[in-house]
Order: structure tokens, then sequence, then C-alpha cells
């Protein structure tokens, strides 16, 4: 071999095993993107930026909490006493109301009596609260500018309201989303079990081999429909349908996305579980057969039980096709946030709310963070599924493969 | 007494002509040996009798096959009967992907037989049988795939014989196993001849004349001469015999 | 009974797209840009947007993911190093396409400043689609039989010459036929391209790959979800679902027709 050979083939060779690391390169580059954007949530205040929160000095409570914001400025809290402060009742104020308060001419022609006013104001209101601008606070502000806590992971995870635009206070709770996503999913595999099973079973053992090269480009082709076409299908056909079966105000419900989303993971779970049973070995089932059980017997008791790693794996990949999904549930679920147990009532799932709600984000902003650590969530998802993929192969190796 | 007979029996598969009239005679408690050259029609011959040539979508045959004086092809006779009185061991050892003690209680189950003491007796008596009972009593619930290659034939024969057929089908026993494992198969074999009717397709000739009491001999499809082992070894009426038997083809 | 569901839910779906979709269809609507709040006119400029992204997309897809495979079958034993690359493939491959969108927004729109252009979407779609290209490639390397490997060693040819001279043209089908299954699959994909270069509405052909461009599953989405009238896009979104359908299951069916043709080839030999 010449020597611009051997530099050639080294040169080739250091091209294929760069390429060979671009995806580990982008799995990780993948993390390391949501958890840049997405562990901003927990680093910052949940108010608008350069906005706070402010109290008279007399108010004893050290440090106030979003969720204890949301209720005071819903009127859910009206007074300090429960929130363990003083027995004053609360009285709200942002800028807007302000000019109720004050006349023009108080404040003077370029507002250069303000200060003064809104001083003497906080002075004599005990249980005042403030939602304003930084700049509109005075130098010499007579109140106290109050801490609002971060947001926890706890918070996060398990509340229950998710208003990442309201003001004075965005409420970032995900509990209704995974809720959603769960119950969606779940009515998916539970639509799609039986179908993918029968159809599985019929094209690997009842079906003739004419039948079932019919049958798998049926099911690839189904696999192929991209999912916005599934969705526009869910929402012309089966929205109205599901409403008027059903008599409901709207047809867009968990039951609808369980449906679009069944169908579309029907696929993936057949031609996984069909292959899974395919790779019985024809001598097990000769010999079961030879023994005198019938072909029922036989599928049930030999080649199920034989393919069985490859069945849950179709389920479970099913279920991952299905938690991912966006477009067709973000179509045919009716976007609510409100946490739902009912499968015919509206939901939202992770994937679609930050599909509907990224484009009206600021870059940096609270919100963007907000659906970074979504996505996160997201991701952990889906890395339980393929962790379990793997385990359940391995587990298996060790009882089915011959030494 | 004859336990099984074929007659004039031809298979077809699509337009291949696999077995050409066809007629033989087991009779009972003896081993018989089919031999002849790959693609000669042995396997099949061997798969009428508990009809799997069945399971082969292109397969035709017309004559008569009669196991216990039954036409194994009736229509009246359902097959899965048929497979119970008939029990079969296959090139490869193929245990189910289940315990010892299942895949042995597999044929029991699946025929509606599910007493504790019965099965349980029922797999100790046929291990026994099949001479593995002292090496596995203690693995009974480990996956049979642990064991080694002759120990899962061996298993595969206990399978067979606990649904208690009288006559038992074996396809090259002992082609993928070695020397020793194949020597304790054939100790088997001539064991279980006492109870059983064994008809055994095999490649390897010594193996026909060291436990077989009558040879048959397939080729392209035709029975050319069946007889006492010791004279087909010894002195073959056919010269087509008697060139396969001293090596010249197959 | 319970599987033909599975084969009316095929033809359920596409019958209805195709009769509702049908009377749409007309070279105007193929070839001119929506009019008059989308109502009217055609979605020329999604279907050319799309074309771009996937041509885009493939330019990244191919060549790393081809070359990736190559790397991991023929170069790799069994150890763990393949094995995790495997893994990180197998891992790619089952992130949900949403959060593509993501990180294309967050690397290439934001961190890179691509802002939202072709180039950012195209490899969004490209990284989507890498995972699927290097399995392909892998499969179509593995139908390869070794015999044909060992041959051309025994001849005294260098691994890469084995790879370029005898492994390559043979699997060059096979992977032909994956790589246009993994065109369909990306001219379907909405979810990635959300963020990171699907235009709402926009009447002008794109000029560079920093343009941004409409999409035909994106147009499709904004057809069905949020015209301002309703009752007079619904027609136009009969006609663009039929449209993007038909794409893709041409795609996918002269997939088939190939393979079918290869496997035709390889059984006379």
């Amino acid at each position: 071999m010449t020597k611009a050979r051997r530099i050639y083939e080294k040169i080739v060779t250091g091209i294929l095993f760069s390429s060979s690391t671009i995806t580990s390169f982008t799995v990780i580059l993948i993390v390391v993107f949501l958890f840049r954007e997405g562990i901003g949530l927990f680093n910052s205040t949940p108010t608008e930026k350069n906005y706070v929160i402010a109290v008279s000095r007399q108010n004893t409570i050290p440090i106030i909490t979003s969720n204890e914001l949301a209720d005071i400025f819903n009127q859910d809290i009206t007074n300090w006493k429960q929130l363990g402060g003083s027995n004053d009742s609360i009285i709200r104020l942002t800028l807007n109301d302000l000019s109720g308060i004050f006349t023009e001419e108080e404040l003077g022609p370029n507002l250069e009596y303000f200060p003064q006013k809104l001083n003497e104001y906080v002075k004599t209101t005990p249980g005042i609260i403030l939602y304003l601008s930084k700049e509109y606070i005075p130098k010499n502000f007579a109140g106290r500018i109050i801490p609002v806590k971060k947001i926890t992971l706890l918070d996060f995870t398990f509340g229950k309201h998710w208003y990442p635009t309201s003001a004075p206070i965005p409420q970032f709770g995900i509990w209704p989303m995974i809720v959603g996503t769960l119950m969606v999913t779940f009515g998916a595999i539970l639509f799609a079990l039986p179908f993918g099973m029968a159809t599985a079973i019929f094209m690997s053992e009842i079906a003739g081999s004419r039948l079932r090269n019919i049958m798998k480009p049926v099911v690839e082709l189904l696999a192929g429909i991209p999912s916005v076409v599934y969705g526009f299908f869910g929402l012309v056909v089966l929205v109205p349908l599901i409403q008027r079966l059903f008599g409901l105000d709207v047809g867009e419900t968990v039951l609808a996305g369980s449906i679009v989303l069944g169908i579309m993971a029907l696929p993936t779970m057949v031609t996984v579980a069909e292959d899974a049973l395919h790779a019985t070995p024809k001598s097990l089932r000769e010999a079961s057969l030879a023994l005198g059980a019938s072909e029922l017997q036989t599928l049930v008791r030999v080649v199920i039980p034989y393919a069985k790693s490859g069945i849950s794996t179709a389920v479970i990949l099913g279920t991952g096709r299905a938690i991912g999904e966006t477009m067709a549930v973000l179509m045919v679920t009716g976007n609510s946030t409100h946490v739902n147990y009912s499968f015919l009532q509206p939901t939202r799932t992770i994937p679609a709310t930050i599909a509907a709600e990224l484009g009206d984000t600021s870059f940096g902003g609270v919100h963007y963070n907000a659906l970074f650590a979504l996505a996160i969530v997201l991701f952990l998802f889906t890395i339980i599924i393929n962790l379990s993929v793997e385990v359940i192969k391995n587990r298996n190796k060790g009882f089915n493969q011959p030494r | 007494m004859t336990h099984a007979e074929v007659n004039n029996v031809n298979v077809w598969y699509d337009t291949i002509h696999a077995l050409k009239d066809v007629s033989l005679k087991f009779e009972r408690n003896t081993v018989t040996a089919l031999i002849g050259p790959s693609g000669c029609g042995k396997s099949t011959f061997l798969r009428l009798f508990n009809r799997m040539n069945d399971l082969i979508p292109s397969f035709r045959m017309n004559g008569t096959v009669m196991v216990n004086n039954q036409d194994v092809y009736s229509k009246e006779i359902r097959i899965d009967e048929i497979r119970k009185n008939v029990g079969m061991v296959f090139q490869k050892p193929n245990p189910f992907p289940k315990s010892i003690f299942e895949n042995v209680a597999y044929g029991l189950r699946v025929n509606g037989i599910n007493n504790k003491t019965i099965v349980e007796d029922t797999v100790e008596r046929s291990l026994r049988q099949a001479a593995l009972w002292d090496e596995v009593k203690d693995l009974l619930k480990k996956s049979a795939l642990e064991l080694s290659g002759g120990q899962q034939q061996r298993l595969c024969i206990a399978r067979a014989l606990a649904v208690e057929p009288k006559l038992i089908l074996m396809d090259e026993p002992a082609s993928s196993l070695d020397p020793i494992s194949t020597a304790r198969i054939e100790e088997l074999i001539f064991e279980l001849k006492k109870t059983y009717t064994i008809i055994l397709v095999t490649h390897n000739l010594q193996q026909a004349g060291r436990i077989s009491d009558l040879t048959a001999f397939f080729y392209l499809g035709e029975l050319i001469e069946y007889n006492l082992t010791k004279k087909i070894f010894l002195n073959p009426d056919n010269t087509q015999t008697q060139n396969y038997i001293t090596g010249r083809f197959g | 009974m319970m599987s033909f569901v599975v084969v009316a839910i095929l033809v359920i779906i596409l019958g209805f797209i195709a009769v509702r979709g049908i009377g749409v269809i007309s070279w105007e609507f193929l070839t001119t840009a929506p009019k008059e709040g989308m109502t009217k006119g055609g979605i020329f400029p999604a279907i050319l947007g799309t074309g771009c992204l996937v041509i885009g997309s493939m330019v990244f897809a191919f060549p790393v993911g081809i070359l990736s495979g190559i790397y991991i079958h023929e170069y790799l034993m069994e150890n763990w190093w393949k094995k995790f690359l495997r893994m990180m493939t197998n891992n790619l491959a089952g992130i949900p396409s949403i959060v593509f969108g993501l990180f294309g927004m967050a690397l290439f729109v934001n961190y890179l400043k691509f802002g939202d252009s072709i180039l950012a979407g195209s490899l969004t779609l490209g990284i989507l689609t890498l995972p699927v290209v290097i399995r392909l490639t892998e499969e179509a390397l593995k139908s390869v039989p070794d015999g044909l490997r060992l041959g051309s060693y025994a001849l005294g040819a260098s691994k890469i010459q084995t790879i370029q001279k005898v492994v390559l043209p043979v699997a060059f089908p096979n992977i032909l036929t994956g790589l246009i299954l993994s065109i369909g699959r990306v001219s379907g994909e909405t979810a990635p391209i959300l963020f990171t270069v699907a235009a709402y509405f926009l009447p002008r052909l794109p000029e560079s790959i920093s343009d941004q461009v409409m999409a035909l599953p994106y147009h499709l989405y904004v057809l069905a979800t949020s015209g301002t009238n309703m009752e007079e896009t619904r027609p136009m979104a009969y006609g663009t679902a039929l449209v993007l359908v038909s794409i893709v299951l041409i795609i996918n069916l002269s997939a088939s027709l190939l393979r079918r043709q290869i496997q035709k080839k390889t059984k006379m030999h």
C-alpha cells in the first residue's frame, strides 16, 4: 500500500467516525439546551420583568408565593390575616387603579407629585398591596418591596393552575397537562391495543401470505400519513360525531384525542408485534402441534409467551408514539388547561401546550423558560419509555434464548 | 401385530411428486429406520402419521395412512386427536421457553389435565423414561433452555412421552448432538422399544444399523427396499440400495 | 374480524379526504398563492416551501446518516461503544418531534441567530430524520452477505475498497428505498417547523435560505384551526390535505415498488 493510499484511508475512517458521533452529540446538545432554557424558570421570580410587588411597612409578612399573589388578585384572599399577617383587609392597587384615586391636578402636569402622593397613600393604608413597574417606585419609598418566592419544582409539577400570561402574576402549574397527557395516552393505548394485537395475530398466524402482502403495505401507509392530516380528519369527522353522540357542548375531548392517537399508534404496534410473533421459531409451533395442541392452544401457550417481550415492546413503542404526538392532539382535544379527569371534557397535553404557546412568548422570558421546562418533562417521559424497552429486551434474553 | 400402515400413498408439493405410491407396514414394538439421500421423501413420509405435512399450504396427497386401525386422513377424526396418539421428536431440540417441568407437562395441560398429582407423577415418569430424571430433578423450575443440547433433546423425548403415545416419530433426533449425547439417545431408543413403536429418520447409516430392527430405503420419492436391517446392510436385494449403503452416492 | 378495522380506517380517511378535496384541486390551486384571507387562490408557496425543506434536510441528513451507518455497521465490533451509539440513536429517534422544534428554536434560531429560516428548519428536520437514515443504512448493510466481504478481502482489497466496491453497490438499492421513505416522513412533519421556519401567510416565494417559507402541513393546520372565516377556508383545507396526503403516499408507494423490484431481482440470482 502506498503512503498516499494509507493517508486517504485514515481520512475516510476519520470522517466516518465523526459522522457516527453526531447523533450522540445531538442528544447531548438537546439535553443541554432544554435544561439551559428550562432551568431558568426555577431561578426567576415569576413576575413580569421590571415589575415589583410592594406592601406597607407595617405589613409583617416576609415573603409571598405566587399562588398567594394569584389568590389575592383573584380576590380569593381578602385579608392579610389569611396569610398570617395583621387583621387588615387587602387593598389591591395597580397603575390603572392609581389614576382613579388621584386626580390629574394632584399628580401635576408631568406626574412630578406622583412619588409624594404614592408615599402618603401607602403610609395611610396598612392593607395595601401594589403591583407596579420599578420606574414608578419613588426613591424614598414609604412602603416595602416584598420578595416573591421563586417557583419550586413542587409548585411546577403539582400546581393545578396554568395561567402563563396573567398579570400581575402568571402561574405555571403543569398538573393539568400531565393529567391530560396521561389520560389521552392511556385512552389511545386502550383503543389501539385490542385492534393492534388482533391485527398482528391475524397477519402472522391466520392470514395466508397473499393477504399478509396486502395488509403490510396498508399498515405502512397508515404510518405514513402526516399527523396534521389525522388531526384534520379528527377535527372535521370525529369531533362533530362525538359531540352529537354524547350530546356535548363541544366535541373536542380527551376521547377524540385518544381515538386519533390510537389510530396513529396502531401501525407502530402492529408492525412490532407482528414481527415478534413471526419470529417465533417454526420448530416450537411444530412441537406443540405434534403434542396434540390445537392451533389456538399453540398460539396462546407457545407463540404469545415466546413473543411476549416483543409484544410489550410494541405496546411501549406505541405509547411513545402517542405521548409525544403534537399536532393531531392539539387539533382535537380542545385546548383547556383546567384539570380534568373525564374523557368527555376538553384537555391539553404537554406537547400541544408547547406548540400552542411557544409562538407567543418572548425569548428568555419566564413563559419561554416554562415551556422548555415542560419539554424537559416530556423528554423524561420518553427517556423512561426508551429505557423500559431496553430493559425488556435485556431481561428476556435470559429465558428466551438458548445458551 | 400391525401398528401403523401406509397404503399407496402419493404426495405432491405443488408440481413436485414427493412420494410415489408408497406402501409400508410397521409392527408393534419395533424400531424402523428410514434412510436415503436428502430430498428422497423420508421426512415427508414420517410426517404423514401425525399430519404435520398439513402445515405446508402446497401439500396434496392420496392413499391411506392407518394408525391403530384408524384412518389418519379421514374427515371424521380430529387432527389434534391424531397428534396426541403419535409422539414426535424433531431434528433440533426445540424445548419451549418455559421451565423444564412445564415443558413436559405441556401436552397434558393442552389436553385439559391439570390435576396436580397426575401432572407431577406423569412428569416424573416421563423424565425417568427419557433417562433425564436424575440430572434435572432438582432443576425442574429452571428454564429448559439452560440445559445442554443432549439434555434438551431428551427433554423433548420426555415431552413426547408424557401424552402416552404408542407410536413415536423421530426426525434425525441425534443429528445436532455430540457423540456422547448421541450414544445416550440411542440407548434410550433401545430402551423405549419395549413399550413403543418407533419410526426414525436418520442420515447416519451406522446409527440405523445399530438401533433399528427394520430399515426402509427411499430414493427420489420411491420406496426402493424394505427389510430387516441386517438383511439391508449385509445383503440388499436392490443394487441402488447396495450403492447407497456402501457409500457410492448420497 | 377486528383486523379489518385497520384496513377500514385507512380507506375511510383516504376516501374522505379524496372525495372532499378532489373538487378543489385545479391547476390554479396548485400554482398560485393564497388570496383574500386564504379563502381563494392556491397553495403554491406551501408546496414549494415543503420542497425546499425536504431538500435542505436531506442535504444534511443523508451524508451524515449514511456515513454514520457505515461506520457503526462495518467498523465497530460488538462492544460498549457500539451499544452506546445504538442507544443514542434510539434515544434520538424516540424524542417527540415537538422537542426537536424547541431545540431547533433554541439552538438555530436564537443561539446561532439564524432566525426563522429555511436553514434553521432544514437542520431541525435533518436532525429529526438522522436516526431513521442511520438505522435504514445499517439494515441495508446487514442484508449484504458476509461472503461478499470475505471474498473481497481474500483478493487483497482493503476495508475501504471492500466497502466502496462491493458492499455499497449491493446495499445501494435498499439504502435508496429507505431514503425515499424518510423523505415521505419529513414532508409531513409539522411540529419541528412551527418555530423554526414556517410562515403563517407569506404569498411571495423565498429568495435565500435565510427566508421563511410556508409549508404544506403547517398550512393545513392553519387552515383547519385558525382561519378568520372557517366556512370559506374549509374547502381550501380539504384541497391542501389531499395534496399533502398524495405527495406522501406517492413517495411511500414508489419506495415500496422499488423494494419489490429489488426483491424480484435478488430472487433471480
